[in-house]
């Protein structure tokens, strides 16, 4: 039993909680980047522009029914092949964005779906532009409601980034990795760790997520 | 081409693994799901504070953490494999979310078949059975081929633990044939040969169930 406690020393609870900042950060900077990005992508689907959008689905289809740790690969092993070389961090931001824009442009289409069709024809005969109307009238009714989607995405982003162990990014997973390398006695103290962070971090947003679900109920 | 053809039965044999994963993760998690599912929309409060912390539990940890969980600490004590390790922890996580889409489903049907049921004579686990849980297992359906979708494309996790499946067998060849990016493209083709119907058979339901509304 004094073996499990001996892993809790400053210096491998330091290094570990170290990693939970790159996984923050990877998180914060795909989920923006994707909301960015599924933004327009759900806009294109919504509008069923002839041909464009049904091609556009249909390549959102094939990226939502790959798997991440694929995507995560292939961006970091086979880009390479074509001259594209992306350092590790960013090329998780690149696979991650890739992939939950795609999912992202789904919670996207639905929400602007759930728009009542008289606001678009209000706006229009108001004699605001498409775009207006979209930029003004729709898109702020559509997103508030589909906050609490995209937080439980957000959730999931989190999860993920612990694929990029993978490709050796030094996320908190990957430096439990190295800690219990060690010595295997650390083995479960480590999971127990990476086990409670990971749980608070995403139990604390799933809160979040209801209080929204509630607000706007 | 060639590399194709001359891998073509390392990847048949990543596909099997994977295709076997995915099928007793699902049953293990339908069977799994329902149980928590069922013990959150009970009147015990111990039942209900158990179903919610393992559900909140599993949904909120990486599956790659219960992975090397099974792997590396509970193999010690009990032998066995990566696919076995990877399976169990896959049962385990998408259990978690299969019970969220059981208990929408129960909940979605009004008190009143609950009601109408006992008040015929039927024990609680017997109204569940008959009456409940077919009724909501149809309001799920979509919700739980998601669920079937997820798993077959996290069952990509195995690859973590030696376990044989469809992405472990990918890198092999990648890292034999130094051909990285046409291996990846097969492997991709591979898992959508699975997950793509399925997807599109959803989305079919949806538009069905949404039109009998």
């Amino acid at each position: 039993m004094s073996e499990f406690f001996n892993a809790f020393t400053s210096a491998n609870m330091g290094y570990l909680l170290g990693g939970l900042g790159i996984t923050v950060g990877v998180s914060a900077i795909s989920v923006v980047l994707s909301l960015l990005f599924g933004s327009i992508v759900g806009i294109i689907q919504f509008e069923k522009i002839p041909f464009f959008s049904s091609f556009v689905g249909t390549l959102n289809n094939i990226v939502r029914n790959l798997p991440l740790l694929l995507i995560i690969f292939f961006t970091y092993f086979a880009l390479p092949q074509l001259g594209i070389h992306l350092p590790i961090f960013w090329a998780t931001v690149a696979a991650m964005t890739f992939f939950e824009s795609a999912m992202l442009a789904e919670i996207v289409r639905g929400g602007l779906e759930a728009v009542d069709r008289g606001q678009f024809e209000g706006a229009r005969a108001n004699g605001l532009s498409n775009m207006q109307t979209m930029w003004h009238i729709v898109l702020p009714q559509a997103y508030k409601k589909m906050i609490p989607p995209i937080i439980s995405q957000l959730i999931s982003l989190v999860k993920d980034t612990s694929l990029a162990s993978g490709i050796v990014l030094a996320e908190m997973t990957y430096r439990g990795q190295i800690v219990y390398a060690q010595n295997t006695n650390y083995i479960i103290p480590v999971l127990v760790v990476l086990t409670v962070v990971y749980f608070l971090l995403n139990y604390g947003l799933s809160l979040i997520a209801k209080w929204f679900d509630k607000k706007l109920a | 081409m060639s590399l194709f053809e001359q891998n073509f039965s390392v990847f048949l044999q990543g596909f099997g693994h994977t295709l076997l994963a995915s099928i007793f993760a699902l049953v293990g998690s339908l069977i799994l799901g329902t149980i928590f599912a069922i013990m959150q929309v009970t009147n015990s409060r111990t039942a209900r504070s158990i179903g919610n912390i393992y559900v909140q539990v599993f949904r909120n940890i990486p599956l790659l953490i219960i992975t090397l969980f099974f792997y590396l600490a509970v193999a010690k004590v009990i032998k066995m494999t990566g696919f076995t390790a990877g399976t169990i922890a896959l049962t385990l996580y998408t259990s978690a979310f299969i019970a969220e889409s059981v208990r929408a489903g129960i909940l979605s049907i009004e008190a009143g078949q609950m009601e109408g049921a006992r008040a015929n004579g039927l024990t609680f686990g017997q109204a569940m059975r008959v009456i409940i849980l077919p009724q909501a297992f149809k309001v799920a359906i979509p919700s739980l081929g998601n669920q079937f979708i997820n798993l077959v494309k996290n069952s990509s996790i195995l690859a973590f633990v030696g376990g044989l499946d469809l992405m472990y067998q990918g890198n092999i060849v990648a890292a034999n044939s130094f051909d990285t990016f046409t291996t990846y493209i097969i492997i991709g083709l591979f898992y959508l040969v699975i997950t793509l119907p399925l997807s599109y058979y959803i989305q079919h339901l949806e538009h069905k169930l949404k039109k009998n509304a």
